[in-house]
C-alpha cells in the first residue's frame, strides 16, 4: 500500500532573477514499513525533497499524496495540523529544546496534539524504552551525548505516532558507535513496528543499512534500487 | 506547556534576563515613587491650602474678593453662622474681617492684609495657631495684639513684643491707625502666604475702624472631608442666595487644577516610563528571535502552529515585563507605604519649597488603583513589545530555519 505518492515534483528557486531548478520532475512511491534511504551528491535534492515530502516547502509543480491526502493543496494551518499527526521529523543537528528534559521534548508533540497526561507518560516511557534513555528521561539534553541525542529526536519524531519518519542527515554529527547505535534503533522500530524510515544522507552506513536506495542527481532520480 | 516552555526560555540567558528584568523593575519603581510622591506633594499642598490659608468654603458680599472694598460686609453674621453650623457635614465656622492696611515698624512700612479674627474660633476652621513659632497665639495677652509670620517679621525687622503701627481706613472713610504688639510669629509652609497676611483680634478691629461687631468681611467654613464641598457649597448658595459662596478650588485655583491635572500628569509620566521600556525589551526579544531560529523552525516543523509560536513569544515578553514590574511595583508600594507614614524630609529644599507654597517634609501616597492601573500598563507593554519579534518568528519558512546553522 503507498503511503506517499510523488507525481512530476519540481521545484525552482528564484524563478525570476537567476532560476535554480533544485528537483526537475520527480515520481516515487513509498511503501507502509520501508527502510529507504535518498542519496546523491551535495546539491542534488535530498533536503529540497525531504522538505516537500514532509510539507515544510512547496514545489513548483507536481503532487504529493500521502495516504491519498493531496498535501501540495493544503493551506498552511492545515498542512501544519497535517505535519503533527502524520510526519515525524529527525534533523541532522537534533533540534532538541535545551530547556526541557528529554522526558519533556519527547511529551512536547504529544502535548500540542492534546493528549492526556496519563497517555502521554505512558507513551513517552515506551518510546524512551526503545530508544534506550528511560534512566535519562530527567537530564537536559546538553547532558547527553550527541548520539543520545539523537534518540531522544527520534523517541520526538514517533510520539505523534506519525505515518512515516524524514530524517535529514541523521547520522552526520555522530561519531561511528552512535550511528551504528541509531540506526540499530531504527532498523529494530522498522522491523518490530513496521515504522517507515526514509532517509536522506551522505553515509555509507546508512546506505547500507538501507533496503532502498534512491539516488538523485540535477534534481532527477538516477536509480531506484531495492534489495 | 506552552507557558512552562515560555518560563524556562526566560531562563536561558540569565544575565539578559536579569538586565531587562532590573530595568523594567528601576523603570517601574521610579514611576510608583515619583507618582506618590508627587501625589504626597499636592495633598499636602491642597491640605495646606485648606486648613491653614483658606478652609473649605468663603462665604463674602458678591466683589468682595476682586477688590477687597471695605464697604462689602455681610450683616448679622452671628445668625448667618448659626444657620451655618447645622449644615450637614460643615465642621466648623469662623467670621473674619479683611482690610488691606499699610504697617509700620521702627525700621520700614508696607503693605499688607490685616485679618481680623476671633481666635478661639478661627483655632476651629484653621491652624495657624498651630505654626506659630515664636511667642503665641493670643492667648493671655491685652488689647491689640497681632500675629504676623516669619517672613513679614524679616521684612518689616521686628521682634516679638515689638510694636509695630497699623494704618487703615475706618467706617467713615477717615485714616486711622492703632499701635499693636507681636505677640506671635508663625511660620507655614508657603512664605508668600507668610509674607502677606497679618491675623489682629476681632474686636480690636472693630474698635480700630468702629465696625458693628456682627458685621464681617468673610465667613470661612470648614467641612468634615474634602469630598462634601461641592454638596455644602450647593446647598449654601441655595440658602444665602444673596451672598457669593466659593469653594477652595474656586478660592484657589492652582490647587483645584493641581487636583484635576494630577491624574492627567502620572498616566503620562507611566507612559513615558512603559514607551522607553518597551524599546528595550524589543531590543531584547528581537535578539531572542534572532538567536532560536533553528529551533522556532523545528517547532513549527513538528507542527506547532503559528498563533502558539506567536503566543510563547509574546508569553516570554509578558513573563519578562511582568517580573520586572512586579518586583518593581511591590517594592515601591512598600517603600511608599512606609514613606506615607515616616516622610521625607527634604530639609535642604525647604527655602525653594516653601517659596512655590509647598512644604519640604513630604509623604508619598500611593493609591492601590494606581498600582492596578500600572500592573495593566505593564502588562500591556509586555504584549506590545511582543508584537515584532513575535511576527518576526512568523516569518520563518521552517525548512530553511532548521537548517540554519
Amino acid at each position: 500500500m503507498n503511503i506517499i505518492e510523488i507525481r512530476g515534483i519540481c521545484k525552482t528557486y528564484d524563478k525570476k532573477t537567476l532560476p535554480v531548478h533544485a528537483l526537475n520532475g520527480i515520481d516515487l512511491t513509498f511503501q507502509k514499513g520501508e527502510f529507504a534511504s535518498i542519496v546523491g551528491p551535495s546539491g542534488s535534492g535530498k533536503t529540497t525533497l525531504l522538505n516537500i515530502i514532509g510539507g515544510l516547502d512547496d514545489p513548483t509543480d507536481g503532487v504529493i499524496l500521502i495516504d491519498g491526502v493531496n498535501i501540495t493543496a493544503l493551506s498552511g494551518r492545515k498542512k501544519t495540523q497535517f505535519r503533527m499527526k502524520n510526519i515525524g521529523f529527525v534533523f541532522q543537528s537534533f533540534n532538541l529544546i535545551p530547556v526541557f528534559t528529554v522526558k519533556e521534548n519527547v511529551e512536547f508533540i504529544m502535548h500540542l496534539q492534546g493528549i492526556s497526561k496519563e497517555e502521554r507518560e505512558k507513551r513517552t516511557n515506551e518510546l524512551l524504552d526503545a530508544v534506550g534513555l528511560n534512566d535519562k528521561k530527567n537530564n537536559r539534553p546538553n547532558k547527553l551525548s550527541g548520539g543520545q541525542q539523537q534518540r531522544v529526536a527520534v523517541a520526538r519524531a514517533l510520539a505523534s505516532k506519525p505515518k512515516f519518519i524524514l530524517a535529514d542527515e541523521p547520522t552526520a554529527n555522530l561519531d561511528s558507535k552512535s550511528t551504528e547505535n541509531l540506526l540499530d534503533i531504527m532498523e529494530k522500530l522498522n522491523q518490530e513496528e513496521n515504522i517507515t524510515f526514509i532517509f536522506s544522507t551522505h553515509d555509507s552506513r546508512v546506505v547500507n543499512k538501507a533496503r532502498r536506495v534512491i539516488t538523485i542527481e540535477d534534481g532527477k532520480v538516477i536509480s531506484d534500487i531495492s534489495n | 506547556m506552552l507557558w512552562l516552555l515560555s518560563w524556562k526560555n526566560i531562563w536561558r540567558n540569565k544575565l539578559r534576563s536579569i538586565v531587562v528584568i532590573t530595568a523594567v523593575t528601576l523603570g517601574v519603581f521610579a514611576g510608583i515613587f515619583m507618582i506618590a510622591f508627587m501625589n504626597g506633594m499636592v495633598e499636602d499642598r491642597i491640605k495646606s491650602v485648606i486648613r491653614t490659608e483658606i478652609s473649605h468654603i468663603q462665604i463674602h458680599q458678591p466683589d468682595f474678593k476682586e477688590n477687597h472694598d471695605f464697604s462689602l460686609r455681610i450683616n448679622n453674621a452671628d445668625s448667618l453662622i448659626q444657620k451655618i453650623i447645622q449644615t450637614k457635614y460643615v465642621a466648623a465656622v469662623c467670621k473674619r474681617i479683611i482690610i488691606s492696611s499699610l504697617v509700620a515698624s521702627a525700621e520700614t512700612n508696607t503693605g499688607v492684609i490685616i485679618t481680623g479674627i476671633v481666635p478661639d474660633e478661627e483655632k476651629k476652621v484653621t491652624n495657624i495657631s498651630d505654626k506659630i513659632i515664636v511667642g503665641k497665639y493670643f492667648e493671655g495677652r491685652g488689647k491689640n495684639a497681632v500675629v504676623i509670620g516669619k517672613k513679614f517679621v524679616e521684612k518689616l525687622k521686628v521682634t516679638i513684643n515689638k510694636k509695630i503701627i497699623i494704618t487703615l481706613q475706618d467706617i467713615n472713610k477717615n485714616i486711622t491707625s492703632g499701635a499693636f504688639r507681636v505677640v506671635g510669629i508663625y511660620e507655614t509652609d508657603n512664605t508668600m502666604y507668610d509674607e502677606a497676611n497679618v491675623f489682629v483680634r476681632y474686636n480690636d478691629l472693630c474698635i480700630l475702624t468702629g465696625l458693628n461687631d456682627t458685621e464681617t468681611h468673610e465667613i470661612a467654613v470648614l467641612l468634615t472631608k474634602n469630598e462634601s464641598s461641592e454638596t455644602v457649597k450647593q446647598e449654601l448658595k441655595k440658602n444665602f442666595p444673596e451672598l457669593e459662596v466659593q469653594d477652595w478650588m474656586e478660592l484657589s485655583p492652582e490647587a483645584g487644577y493641581l487636583v484635576s491635572a494630577m491624574d492627567q500628569y502620572m498616566i503620562i509620566f507611566i507612559l513615558i516610563i512603559l514607551l522607553a521600556l518597551c524599546f528595550g525589551i524589543i531590543n531584547t526579544m528581537l535578539m531572542v528571535v534572532l538567536e532560536r531560529v533553528k529551533e522556532l523552525g523545528m517547532l513549527m516543523a513538528v507542527g506547532m502552529s503559528k498563533p502558539r509560536v506567536f503566543f510563547m513569544i509574546m508569553l516570554e515578553t509578558v513573563y519578562l515585563s511582568l517580573t520586572g514590574g512586579l518586583i518593581g511595583i511591590v517594592s515601591g508600594y512598600i517603600i511608599c507605604k512606609h514613606l506615607e507614614k515616616a516622610g521625607l524630609n527634604l530639609y535642604f529644599w525647604k527655602e525653594v519649597y516653601s517659596s512655590v507654597g509647598y512644604s519640604s517634609f513630604i509623604y508619598p501616597t500611593i493609591d492601590f488603583q494606581m498600582i492596578v492601573f500600572t500592573t495593566w500598563m505593564v502588562i500591556l507593554t509586555g504584549i506590545l513589545s511582543a508584537l515584532y519579534p513575535a511576527y518576526k518568528a512568523l516569518k520563518l519558512n521552517p525548512a530553511e530555519a532548521t537548517r540554519t546553522e
